[in-house]
């Protein structure tokens, strides 16, 4: 993991968006692609199923810019949420070094966000990485849905995030905590640089 | 250049809400303890939230509690133009000094430091230097230090070791109370709910706040009618309900903003934590700078874009500082002055520092310690020196208190410089002690050694540091000045700190040539103990003993034959020993009464097996004939055995 390279003075950061099939990745980052002047974002590259269902993942390079001298770029990914995809969202793991955990907040689909945080762990696991060392938010999304339907953050927090992670309720689709997200496991990536530099 | 404190702005009409408590307490604070307490105190608010006011009032509130303060007000820019003004005058130093005089220095906005190098730094000089003399420093900004964009990191911390406190925006009940204290001040009265509606309108600050006062005022006097709730909204046209500052915008609109928002943010951790290592290396430098240590190396490192191991070279740096400190720390023991020296506190030059520790610890060791060949255990007593063992106990009992000095006056060989070793050695075992215990001519060469290698401090710190000062020989400083002065200065020293001296000499002090009158007379004035020639006892008892050294059973035929044998000196009696031990080493035979009669009274000793047998001690050759006494007569060696036939009566 070359997050800072000091010779070249740049810093990468892969963040990948992982979470149940449908529950909102890809919208998360077609709204940040909305949100990033053109010149600043690369080709957002997206294998989608005629069914706006991701078949191998979404890439979202978008450059930052010159940030203290270091030309900083973040690489957003998605993994696709289907269960049988799993060979993917290993490969799309790999290297990353944060990680959104995109819930659904439809309390029907409350084991799906169960068994894919699992699913997320064991595959870093695979990779030899400890979950709890990894930069790591959640996100709450669909909250824009009729309350009868959804949970709120505070069930989602207790069923899901039973390690005080950082968590924002979202609406993808309107971009309502998006960027909230992306700050927040932002700066718990960069934050490692500290100490990256340290050793 | 400085401006007056306003009289208006006091604490009193200060205030205080849940948004600014803090600062308010820590004004408070500084202003009744001023230097002690918070120093620098640095308050960061928005535009128009009471720094200023704020400021002044802790200045005024001081000035109150003590009268004698001096107190400055003035802004940072008023600070550096008239630094400017005065240097350009010539006069910086005298300006300098004046505001070194002053108690408690307010200063104002100093956000305007971004990138004004020279201003950084007289801010930075300002700041250390009232921090080392206890006035009080107290300064406002607009952002909190680290958010002073190029603002040095040795200011930062500056700034952060005091106490940085902010003040909010104020909530509504005490924009209230704001309200209400300034329309009162300003003799204005207004129906209930207008005061209430200007508060609960949000303005970003205070003084938007009296702005909006202010017009309700004059409204209300123009208008000669008591303003209600609903026409001061339209005066003060909030009829629409006011977008709240920083309120989101819907979803949708402002494409970019939340991205510029996002990158500004990311800018931020970023440059918190890329720079990360430069905090460090500057909080380093800080520290051992403060400590008085160069600290070069680690000031190259900031020069480079990105050094390889910032951490590695810190640890390093302060690894070297350490063991400077240890050196100094050794070097401080052995030569106080020494160790003032700048290159303990160079970690760039190691090697000179270690040289430097290692001269001063073969300068300055520890004193020469009494030889541990002489114990006490092995020292025989008897009637010619049962005074100076009584004396020796004495002193050993209470060292420095009862006989100082002690003089053991006595002929060579008589066992002084035993008793001398011996009571070095029991004195040496006291918690603490550190026994000097050297001959006369030792001293002399160490103080002719310190002279030449301009070291004579370190020497004398060295005897200063002993609690016993044991000289053998103390005849052999006759004729030496320089060394008759260093022991007396040494002398009175001892003796005033109640440590223990002991000296030998061949002959008591009056009779002792070429000695300083004050010298002599100190030598003699605590007790001077004889010993004689060693009597049977003594006798019996060295010879004992040597026998034993030399492993020989004696028996008591042996040691009565040899303890009747005269014997004029201890020295005389083991240079016997040691020839009959010699004479039986060689014959293979068992050292009896009989065959050290046959050594020492001559009887058929060929000359050749004498030689062999080396019986030269002591580096006086005793005679086959122990009954010769007078060493003139001796012939002190034989090279045939015929010639002494010739020699001998016929």
């Amino acid at each position: 993991m070359s997050l800072v390279n000091f010779t070249a003075r740049e810093i990468t950061c892969k963040i990948v968006y992982y979470g149940p099939g449908r529950s909102g990745k890809t919208t998360n980052l077609h709204y940040v692609y909305s949100r990033v002047p053109e010149t600043r974002r690369g080709r957002m590259v997206s294998l989608a199923t005629q069914t706006d269902r991701t078949l191998f993942f979404d890439f979202l390079p978008i450059d930052l810019g010159q940030i203290s001298g270091f030309t900083t770029r973040f690489q957003l990914y998605t993994v696709p949420g289907q269960v049988y995809y799993n060979a993917t969202r290993r490969l799309v793991l790999q290297g990353a070094d944060g990680v959104v955990f995109v819930a659904d907040s439809q309390a029907r689909q409350l084991d799906e966000n169960i068994e894919s945080l699992q699913n997320l762990q064991a595959n870093l696991l695979d990779h030899g990485v400890d979950i709890r060392g990894l930069p790591l938010v959640l996100q709450y999304n669909k909250q824009d849905l009729p309350r009868e339907l959804i949970l709120t953050s505070t069930d989602l927090d207790d069923a899901l995030n039973f390690r005080s992670l950082p968590s924002f309720p979202a609406d993808a689709l309107h971009g309502v905590g998006v960027f909230e997200t992306l700050k927040s496991i932002s700066e718990q990536v960069l934050k490692r640089l500290a100490q990256g530099t340290t050793a | 250049m400085t401006t007056t404190l306003n009289p208006k702005f006091t604490f009193e009409t200060f205030v205080v809400g849940a948004s600014n408590r803090l600062a308010v307490t820590a004004a408070r604070t500084v202003s009744e303890n001023p230097g002690s307490a918070y120093n620098p105190l640095f308050i960061y608010s928005g535009s128009g939230l009471g720094k200023t006011h704020l400021l002044m009032a802790t200045g005024a509130q001081a000035k109150k509690l003590a009268p004698g303060l001096n107190i400055e007000y003035l802004t940072l820019d008023e600070y550096v133009e008239a630094f400017h003004a005065a240097v350009a005058a010539g006069q910086g130093d005298a300006f300098r000094r004046r505001f070194q005089n002053v108690d408690v220095l307010l200063v104002d906005d100093v956000q305007f430091l971004t990138g004004r190098a020279e201003m950084q730094a007289e801010l930075l000089r300002l700041t250390e230097a009232r921090q080392a003399e206890g006035r009080q420093i107290v300064l406002t900004c607009d952002r909190p230090p680290a958010e002073i964009a190029a603002l040095d990191e040795r200011l930062i911390s500056r700034f952060s070791g005091g106490l940085v406190v902010d003040m909010g925006v104020p909530d509504y009940e005490t924009r209230v109370a704001i309200l209400r204290r300034k329309a009162e001040e300003r003799g204005a009265s207004f129906q209930p709910g207008v005061l209430e509606t200007v508060a609960a309108a949000e303005f970003v600050n205070v003084r938007e706040l009296m702005g909006a006062l202010n017009r309700l005022i004059a409204y209300q006097a123009v208008n000669e009618t008591p303003i209600n709730a609903e026409a001061a909204k339209q005066v003060l046209g909030l009829t629409a309900a006011p977008a709240p500052a920083g309120a989101r915008a819907p979803a949708g609109g402002g494409s970019g903003d939340e991205f510029a928002q996002f990158v500004s943010d990311v800018t931020v951790t970023v440059g918190k934590a890329v720079e990360a290592w430069r905090a460090r290396v500057a909080e380093a430098i800080l520290r051992w700078e403060g400590e008085g240590y160069r600290t070069h190396r680690l000031e190259a490192l900031l020069e480079q874009d990105a050094p390889a191991a910032v951490d590695d070279a810190i640890t390093a740096f302060i690894t070297d500082v350490e063991r400077l400190k240890a050196l100094e720390a050794e070097v401080a023991t052995l030569d106080p002055q020494a160790a003032g020296q700048s290159i303990f506190r160079d970690p760039e030059h190691m090697p000179e520092a270690e040289a430097a520790a290692a001269r001063v610890r073969d300068g300055a060791g520890p004193p020469p310690a009494p030889s541990p060949a002489f114990p006490m255990a092995q020292f025989a007593a008897g009637a010619s020196n049962q005074v100076a063992m009584s004396a020796v106990e004495a002193v050993l009992a209470q060292p420095g208190k009862k006989y100082n000095p002690l003089l053991l006056v006595g002929r060579s060989g008589l066992g002084k410089t035993h008793l001398l070793n011996a009571l070095g050695l029991a004195l040496a075992q006291r918690p603490g002690a550190i026994v000097a215990c050297l001959s006369t001519q030792h001293f002399i060469d160490e103080l002719i050694a310190a002279i030449d290698g301009n070291r004579v401090d370190w020497w004398r710190a060295r005897y200063r540091g002993a609690t016993a000062l044991l000289l053998d020989d103390i005849h052999l400083l006759a004729g030496k000045e320089r060394t008759q002065e260093e022991l007396f200065n040494l002398f009175n020293r001892f003796l005033d700190e109640e440590k223990q001296l002991v000296f030998t000499a061949p002959t008591p002090p009056g009779a002792l040539a070429g000695i300083e009158d004050r010298i002599a007379s100190r030598l003699g004035s605590g007790l001077v103990a004889e010993l004689t020639e060693p009597d049977r006892e003594v006798r019996r008892g060295v010879a004992e003993r040597l026998l034993a050294q030399q492993q020989v059973r004696a028996d008591a035929a042996l040691l009565d034959y040899l303890a009747d044998r005269p014997a004029d000196s201890v020295r005389a009696l083991a240079a016997m020993v040691q020839r009959v031990v010699g004479a039986a080493t060689a014959q293979e035979r068992p050292l009896t009464a009989g065959l050290a009669r046959e050594e020492l009274e001559g009887q058929a000793a060929a000359g050749e097996r004498r030689r062999t047998s080396g019986f030269r001690t002591s580096g006086i050759v005793v005679s086959s004939a122990g009954g010769i006494r007078s060493r003139e007569k001796m012939v002190w060696d034989w090279p045939e055995p015929s010639d002494r036939v010739l020699e001998e009566p016929r």
